[in-house]
């Protein structure tokens, strides 16, 4: 790289209370090129990127941007509104649109007068246009954005950021929501629009995509800049050392003879009031001892599939069976009595009540035991020895019984949720996304559980977006697709990644 | 620049402090009326203390205004934390006061120990329906209860109106709409010689600490906390949501039942429309200096009738108009839900370096 | 059945049941600017009170008509005010807080008006707005009685239903709100202030709803009572769902309310002697369930309504 650098970080350091979430952090960024910040779940990236956006403040350091002719201009910090008149723009993770409101007005909001008595709309779909022509991303621009597919959402980001004119562009994990092919259009779309002299910056942990289309990859670990390393001397192992400090693991499955069906759901079909909340004609079956991988973009009807199977909803037609027994009332307390452990989405939402103590979010599920309630009393003594014991077997760790579920880092709020989904000793575990947002440890510590369980023969159901951890972990695969499921003969990310663009394979 | 951080635990200083706090901060408020009404701000102190403090019938008299703010703070404290908005406290009194006088005044005859909890049972009941129905509104069809308890408010106080014109009307009333009195044996008793304090505080007082014993220790307070702190987890974890909004509803809507059974079976013996000075909407307050705790519901009681007796007494006394005990009952409310905040979250001087 | 469709066909009933609808207008508009920001407005009972009393109040102090109206929308942006502050920077419970200010501002403006009248048998009265009577076109037929004697403060209210539509729906601030009440973020990506738009609406809002009460003092009656709003604000409440938050839908919500009432008040002296009068009294009242219900169902909810939002938290 021989061209001027565009952006500078110099010495970037942040706390948020105990944790030092940046620690005076360097970075440089030059004209037309791509630069992948790498690094695990809390590591800091999106930290470091919220600070440049003007999010967040820094404790210290400073952001210099250059212009064309070279010469440094400080950037006024925590201010948003200064890093966009300085060209930087940002596609956050979560998308930041309004859905009741058209993609135009989405990506006029805020370039606008208020009280201008006629909006130039006319001029702003030009101006538009002429972006979608040039960098190859399209999306309708006069229908609400409730109403686009996930992928058109991320393009209508993009072109967000792109319509204010920004010399530098910041994704946060791009693909997290993307299949394998749609992430290859939209880095080919990237490298036309660094050709036009955009700098890129793009955040993922996902070592595939960061060799592929980077220039240069700099990692983050527990909030410093570990190494940076051009991408062509760079190879997965490499960069995966420097991100985790140690080398994957690699999970040890050993071979099960498969048992009797657990779970068998017949031609199942759900009409919502949206296609990403219905789902048609669903087949599958789980025996005992056998993980079935179910791989997909999210938005596909995982989340619906996984909600009828919890009882959270009821189906539109068809049947499942748990154990051979019919499921007649779709209620969640019926469900957990055929045994079924259920692993949801949301875990913050569905998974706790974070107000409540973490002893009570251990027994929310089993409040017509004997174990911790006689005549509709609860028992407080047995509550907390019941959850201590808990909490020291499945390593939950926190402020105590009695403190806040909402206090427990993300990883100890699935070791909650695992303790409580294992000690019912489960016919079949649904795992919904059982490790999205976690760090490594706490990931291996979740897939190893799941593991288990299929050692001491439940049937689990894994539904994820992380394809790796699907091949490492699943017995079968199927994949999920606009509301309907199909068997993946091979296993190969290949097939796999066609298979959930809808694409026959 | 300032930010907003949560704090990490919720410390005992401020769950007790904030509420004493409030209530402090908004009696003090009040000189700001009293000195823009010409009242000589201490002397007026001074008599409102008096009038709660002053003498012993004064204090019983408080006592009195407290009880049935002790059942609508009740109400108001369980259903809200359902997370179910209960604004019709008002009208489920009432309602509880029509069921009272319905069967209290000579339509059953029996002694005490049977015609007193009938009438407190009807009175609970037709207060418990005048809940239930918003809240089957709302998990049927989806109606927001806040608008729909607050506008049956004004339908059962009409309701009341055309019962005291007709079917309740007291023939020997002189033509006042208002009911027959209730047989003797039908009132509560009273607990002091020559004073208008009545059982009905008991009463309120037991409610309150079963309250409390059952939120805390029973799977039926539990389920209630669960369903209120995030329905969504409750609902996946197997609890029946509208079960336990319907029973909250219920008990709620018979609590405030049960403010009317007091207020007419306690202390009035006959029902007029104006048997409630807004109770059902003080009580709210009531509920929220409370921190939706049931004991404190009794503590917070105690401290709103001070404040209307007091205040009663002291704009007899300064010609000060007695609006200003409602000034000060919605100032606390507010000055609480402000102190409330800064016990969930403090504020963070952002540092910003001299680089602008 | 007859009668009902000759009370229908008399000019006076529909002049009526806009007059009627007039300060449910003002309410409702208040409250949609309020929830399409994402917060909902409790406080809309007093704002009421707080309107109707210093809109009088001004004008008997000695104020013109129409500077009375800019105290009364003064205070109403003053609660409003306060429910932004606690609302939006606080973030706090949205329904506490309303009732909170409609308690507050109802105490304020009663104890006000205590204090500045002690001693009063009967109300004091002011001179109200009178009808515009507007050469020639009031003297068409039906129409030129309906909509040709109304008051300024009506004719207002129908202004303020289209300048509302226009800035929602053809305004760069428009679009602001609407994206600030459904994903507070996407306005924020942007570099606009979430806080800045939410208080700015509903202390707008709140000045159009302390309207609606300013025109029961100055329009509707002439003087001030107390419980003289009596629910009108807990029915816009109701109407603006069931107007699906458009302020087109909310002056034909508003309206056939205003019908409906003005019909009940005509029946109550058709059949009076049949039916108790209390039937019509409540039937308000149990017509805005009614629709409450009715609409609930398909309701589409401003995304972000309840759901407070803080800064640098996402």
């Amino acid at each position: 790289m021989t061209s001027s650098p565009v952006l500078t970080l110099n010495g970037l350091s942040k706390t948020f209370g105990s944790v030092q979430a940046a620690q005076s952090i360097n970075l440089e960024l030059f004209k037309g090129e791509v630069l992948a910040l790498l690094g695990e779940n809390g590591a800091g990236k999106t930290t470091l990127m919220n600070m440049l956006f003007g999010h967040y403040m820094p404790d210290s350091g400073s952001i210099d941007i250059f212009d064309s002719s070279g010469t440094a201009n400080q950037l006024q910090l925590g201010n948003p509104q200064a890093a966009i008149a300085a060209g930087i723009g940002m596609v956050h993770q979560h998308f930041t649109l309004a859905e009741n409101l058209d993609a135009l007005d989405n990506i006029m909001l805020g370039s606008e007068k208020f009280l201008e008595l006629r909006r130039n709309k006319s001029r702003a779909m030009q101006k538009v246009q002429k972006i979608m022509n040039d960098s190859g991303l399209v999306a309708p621009m006069n229908v609400a954005v409730g109403k686009l597919t996930v992928g058109e959402r991320q393009r209508v980001e993009i072109l967000k950021a792109l319509y204010r004119d920004v010399k530098i562009l910041v994704l946060d994990e791009p693909t997290a929501v993307l299949t394998p092919q749609e992430a290859d259009k939209l880095f080919d779309n990237i490298t036309a629009m660094t050709q036009n002299g955009l700098s890129v910056i793009f955040i993922s942990h996902k070592l595939r995509e960061v060799l592929a289309f980077s220039n240069r990859i700099a990692v983050l670990r527990h909030g410093r800049k570990v190494g940076e390393i051009s991408s062509k001397e760079a190879n997965e192992r490499k960069i995966a050392r420097l991100m985790v400090g140690e080398e994957t693991k690699v999970f040890s499955r050993k071979k099960l003879e498969v048992g009797e069906p657990v779970l068998e759901v017949d031609n199942l079909t759900i009409s919502g009031s949206s296609k990403r909340e219905s789902i048609s004609d669903i087949n599958l079956s789980v025996n005992k001892h056998e993980i079935l991988g179910i791989a997909g973009i999210s938005g596909n009807g995982q989340t619906i599939l996984a909600n009828a199977i919890s009882g959270l909803v009821k189906p539109s037609s068809g049947k499942i069976k748990i154990d051979g027994e019919n499921i007649l009332s779709f209620d969640p307390s019926n469900i957990i009595q055929a045994g079924v452990g259920r692993i949801p989405e949301d875990r913050h939402k569905d998974g706790i009540v974070g107000q409540m103590s973490v002893a009570e979010n251990m027994i929310i599920e089993d409040l017509n035991s004997s174990k911790i309630q006689s005549r509709g009393l609860l028992n407080h003594e047995a509550i907390m020895r019941y959850c201590s014991d808990l909490s020291s077997k499945y390593d939950v760790r926190g402020p105590g019984p009695n403190a806040s579920a909402r206090l427990l880092s993300g990883g100890n709020i699935q070791k909650l949720i695992l303790a409580r989904v294992f000690e019912a000793f489960p016919k079949l575990i649904l795992a919904n996304q059982p490790t999205r947002g976690l760090d490594m440890g706490a990931a291996a510590d979740v897939a190893n559980r799941l593991l288990e369980a299929r050692q001491r023969g439940s049937g689990v159901i894994l539904i994820s977006e992380d394809l790796d951890e699907i091949l490492s972990l699943s017995d079968r695969i199927m994949v999920i697709y606009d509301g309907k499921l199909r068997i993946a003969e091979t296993h190969d990310r290949e097939t796999l990644g066609l298979m959930m663009a809808g694409e026959a394979a | 620049m300032i930010r907003v951080e949560p704090r990490n635990a919720n410390s005992a200083i401020f769950s007790y402090g904030v509420p004493i706090l409030s209530a402090f901060v908004a009696l003090i408020l009040a000189s700001i009326p009293l000195w823009l009404a010409g009242a000589p701000v201490l002397i007026s102190y001074v008599e409102m203390a008096k009038g709660v403090f002053g003498s012993k019938f004064a204090f019983s008299e408080m006592l009195t205004r407290a009880t049935p703010l002790m059942f609508t703070g009740l109400a108001a404290a369980l259903a809200f934390r359902a997370k179910l908005w209960n604004i019709g406290a008002e009208g489920q009194l009432y309602l509880g006061a029509i069921a009272a006088v319905a069967i209290g005044t000579g339509y059953i005859e029996a002694p005490a120990f049977i015609l007193l909890p009938l009438i407190i049972a009807f009175g609970c009941a037709a207060g418990s329906v005048g809940m239930v129905v918003p809240a089957i509104l709302k998990t049927r069809y989806g109606a927001d209860e806040v608008v729909t308890t607050l506008l049956l408010n004004f339908i059962i106080i009409i309701f009341l109106q055309y019962m005291l014109e007709g079917p309740l009307k007291d023939p020997m009333g002189l033509g006042w709409p208002q009911s027959s009195p209730i047989l003797d044996q039908g009132m509560l008793p009273p607990l002091m010689e020559r004073m208008r304090v009545h059982s009905g505080l008991i009463i309120a007082i037991v409610c309150a600490l079963i309250a409390q014993f059952m939120l805390a220790r029973s799977v039926w307070g539990f389920k209630l906390r669960a369903v209120g702190e995030n329905v969504f987890a409750a609902r996946h974890a197997g609890i029946k949501v509208n079960r336990t909004i319907l029973g909250a509803a219920a008990i709620s809507g018979a609590l405030a039942g049960m403010a009317g059974v007091s207020e007419v079976a306690g202390l009035k013996g006959y029902l007029t429309s104006d048997l409630s000075p807004g109770f059902g909407y003080a009580g709210i307050i009531v509920a929220m200096l409370a921190g939706l705790s049931p004991i404190g519901v009794v503590i917070s009681a105690l401290f709103i009738a001070s404040v209307f007796v007091g205040a009663d007494s002291m704009s007899r006394a300064m010609s000060v108009s007695s609006y200003l005990a409602d000034l000060v009952v919605s100032t606390s409310l507010l000055c609480v839900l402000i102190g409330g905040f800064f016990s969930r979250f403090k504020l963070v001087r952002a540092k910003l370096e001299g680089k602008n | 059945m007859i009668e009902i469709f000759q009370i229908l066909l008399t000019e006076s009933f529909w002049a009526a049941s806009l007059r009627i609808a007039t300060p449910l207008i003002f309410g409702v508009l208040g409250a949609l600017i309020c929830e399409k920001s994402g917060v909902l407005n409790l406080g809309i009972e007093g704002i009421f009170v707080a309107g109707a009393m210093a809109g009088w109040m001004a004008v008997w102090l000695g104020a013109g008509l129409w500077g009375g109206v800019v105290v009364a929308a003064l205070a109403g942006g003053f609660f409003g005010l306060i429910h932004a502050i606690l609302t939006v920077p606080l973030g706090l419970s949205q329904h506490v807080s309303g009732l909170g200010v409609t308690l507050f501002a109802t105490s304020v403006s009663y104890f006000s008006y205590r204090t500045a009248l002690p001693n009063v048998s009967s109300p004091p009265r002011i001179e109200p707005f009178r009808p515009l009577e507007i050469p020639i076109l009031s003297e068409l037929p039906f129409i030129g009685t309906i909509l040709f004697q109304q008051t300024a403060l009506t004719w207002l209210a129908l202004f303020m239903v289209g300048l509302v539509w226009y800035v929602m729906n053809r305004t760069g601030l428009g679009v602001a709100i609407k994206a600030v009440g459904d994903n507070p973020n996407s306005v924020d990506a942007q570099g606009l202030s979430v806080y800045g738009i939410r208080i700015g609406a509903i202390v707008v809002g709140s000045a159009l709803m302390a309207l609606g009460g300013a025109f029961l003092t100055m329009s509707a009656f002439d003087a001030f009572f107390f419980g003289m709003v009596n629910g009108r604000g807990w029915i816009c409440i109701a109407l603006v769902i069931f107007a699906s938050w458009k302020p087109g839908k909310a002056l034909l919500g508003a309206l056939l309310f205003g019908a409906f009432d003005a019909l009940q008040v005509r029946m109550q002296t058709e059949v009076g002697a049949k039916v108790p009068s209390q039937v019509f009294l409540a039937a308000p009242y149990v017509l805005s369930i009614v629709a409450l219900v009715i609409a609930a169902r398909r309701a589409e909810y401003p995304r972000a309504l309840l759901t407070p939002w803080f800064k640098g938290q996402r």
